[in-house]
């Protein structure tokens, strides 16, 4: 569980994220929902270290992580993947060798065939099975994205972390990498945290979400309450979706769940 | 200026403190060395046969007193060349090829995050991207220099019998008359201190870049202006305290 406790952060005057309070559960998909310029990266980024929070602390599994020893901080990010927006594969080394590097860099006891089995197992997890000698500049973006997921879960991580993991990839690529990061979660029991704008994802892995707004949090709770959520700018960012609105339609109509609103239905309206 | 000053030694200090297990930096620092030093191998082989030539012509231009003797050229060949042509003309050139190269690797690294996917993973990134590169430019270039002073008295030889300046003979009694050993030494110093000063500051000036392609473009222009300045600077405080 990761635990954030009034975690502020400004730039030169401009305050981004105003005292956030949340909590990220284990085995769960935690989304931190909101629009562009909302802190969703900010915040996860002061999270896995990239930042430091101005005032406020975060926790991992009760061990302090801001303004804690180097040592402890660095055995905390040894238990941290992540997914970057743009997967941030290491340009120079094949996909296997991207996968193999964190274990090469940390997990030093492993042999080098410990490694390579890790390594095949992880890319046939990820459906890459057949992609180990390519360059990440030989692949397509969707590729790269589990490339990436790869190269997180390799280590054995415990926490997960996925800026954006949808960003420029079509709406079935993006399903399927969210059911990538759904199925892991659930398989390894390990704390996913996924920063995205796109309700598709809400609708598909959303266990717990998170919904920022002006770098506060106004709405916590999961998928089937997001609806009902009584919260005007969370509806207002939920509804500005055609999509959406259309499958609220067909909801309301057939006074069945949002998850029986096919996307086809929707559509059709 | 002093606020950037004061960024260059704390990143400086970062790379040394909590550094990565020496097989990895090991493992790391020969392949730069390739990059750095076997893959420079050619144009630093190219300017300096050129600019021994050239040196060699010039001066045989200039010496136009008959009572100076002919051999005086390949003297003159050889101090240039070992005090100032081969160290700094070859750094210079180093600066401009292998300064772009690590301020525009680390600052495409910066920006496609993957310096961030180093960090996330407890990797120490100027640690494993930085020291490595410092390292194996500070074992290269003295090697460079070493190559480019022996082929630039070639090329000052050649230069010499072929365009009739003078003869082979007096060039090579010329290049060992009153040979300083020191010299040498001297030279060397300034190639460690060089290769430190353009890969720090590439690495430096790459590794902070923020923003798109063309910030990487300006970070690498930014990174061989400051490397040939403090080049030059250095040049001249190795001289005056050394010399």
């Amino acid at each position: 569980m990761i635990e954030v406790h009034n975690v502020q952060k400004s730039f030169d005057g401009n305050q981004v994220l105003r005292g956030i309070n949340c909590t990220f559960e284990t085995g769960k998909c935690n989304l931190l929902l909101g629009g562009s310029g909302t802190g969703k990266s900010v915040l996860l980024q002061c999270i896995v270290g990239l930042m430091k929070p101005d005032i406020g602390s975060i926790t991992f599994d009760g061990t302090v992580f801001t303004n804690n020893k180097v040592d402890i901080k660095q055995e905390i990010r040894r238990k941290i993947g992540m997914l970057f927006q743009g997967s941030a594969l290491f340009d120079s080394m094949t996909v296997a060798e991207n996968v193999e590097f964190p274990l090469k860099m940390l997990m030093t006891e492993m042999s080098r065939e410990e490694r390579l089995d890790r390594v095949e197992f992880c890319l046939k997890r990820v459906g890459l099975e057949n992609a180990g000698n390519k360059m990440p500049s030989e692949i397509s973006g969707g590729m790269k994205k589990r490339v990436g997921i790869a190269r997180a879960i390799a280590p054995n991580c415990t926490y997960l972390f996925c800026d954006e993991p949808n960003s420029g990839l079509d709406p079935l690529t993006s399903i399927k990498i969210d059911e990538l990061i759904h199925e892991i979660t659930h398989e390894y029991g390990i704390t996913t945290v996924v920063v995205t704008h796109d309700m598709n994802s809400v609708v598909e892995i959303g266990d717990h979400i998170i919904f920022l707004y002006k770098g506060q949090k106004l709405w916590d709770g999961n998928k089937d309450e997001i609806l009902n959520a009584q919260v005007p700018e969370l509806k207002e960012f939920i509804f500005s979706s055609s999509l959406v609105r259309a499958a609220k339609k067909v909801d309301d109509e057939t006074d069945g769940g949002l998850a029986a609103a096919t996307t086809d239905e929707a559509i059709n309206i | 200026m002093v606020k950037s000053f004061g960024e260059f030694l704390l990143f400086i200090q970062s790379m040394l403190f909590r550094k990565e297990r020496f097989a990895v930096l090991w493992s790391r620092t020969v392949d730069e060395c390739i990059i750095i030093g076997v893959n420079s191998i050619f144009i630093v082989s190219i300017v300096s046969a050129f600019i021994g030539a050239v040196t060699c012509v010039q001066i045989a231009y200039n010496l136009v007193n008959p009572l100076i003797p002919k051999s005086t050229i390949g003297y003159m060949v050889r101090e240039m060349t070992i005090l100032e042509l081969a160290p700094t003309i070859t750094s210079i050139v180093l600066a401009g090829k292998v300064g772009s190269s690590i301020a525009g690797g680390l600052g495409t690294m910066r920006i496609t995050e993957q310096v961030s996917a180093l960090e996330v993973m407890g990797i120490n990134s100027a640690s494993y991207l930085v020291l490595p590169r410092i390292v194996a430019a500070m074992l290269m270039f003295p090697l460079l220099v070493i190559l480019a002073m022996s082929l630039s008295i070639i090329g000052g030889y050649l230069a010499g019998s072929l365009t009739g300046a003078l003869s082979a003979q007096e060039y090579i009694e010329g290049i060992r008359t009153d040979f300083v050993p020191y010299n040498i030494v001297f030279a060397l110093i300034k190639s460690v201190v060089f290769a430190f000063l353009v890969s720090a500051i590439s690495a430096f000036k790459g590794f902070f870049t923020s923003g798109g392609a063309l910030e990487v473009g300006a970070a690498s222009t930014d990174a061989v202006n400051n490397s040939i300045i403090a080049i030059l600077v250095a040049d001249f405080a190795l001289a005056a305290i050394l010399l």
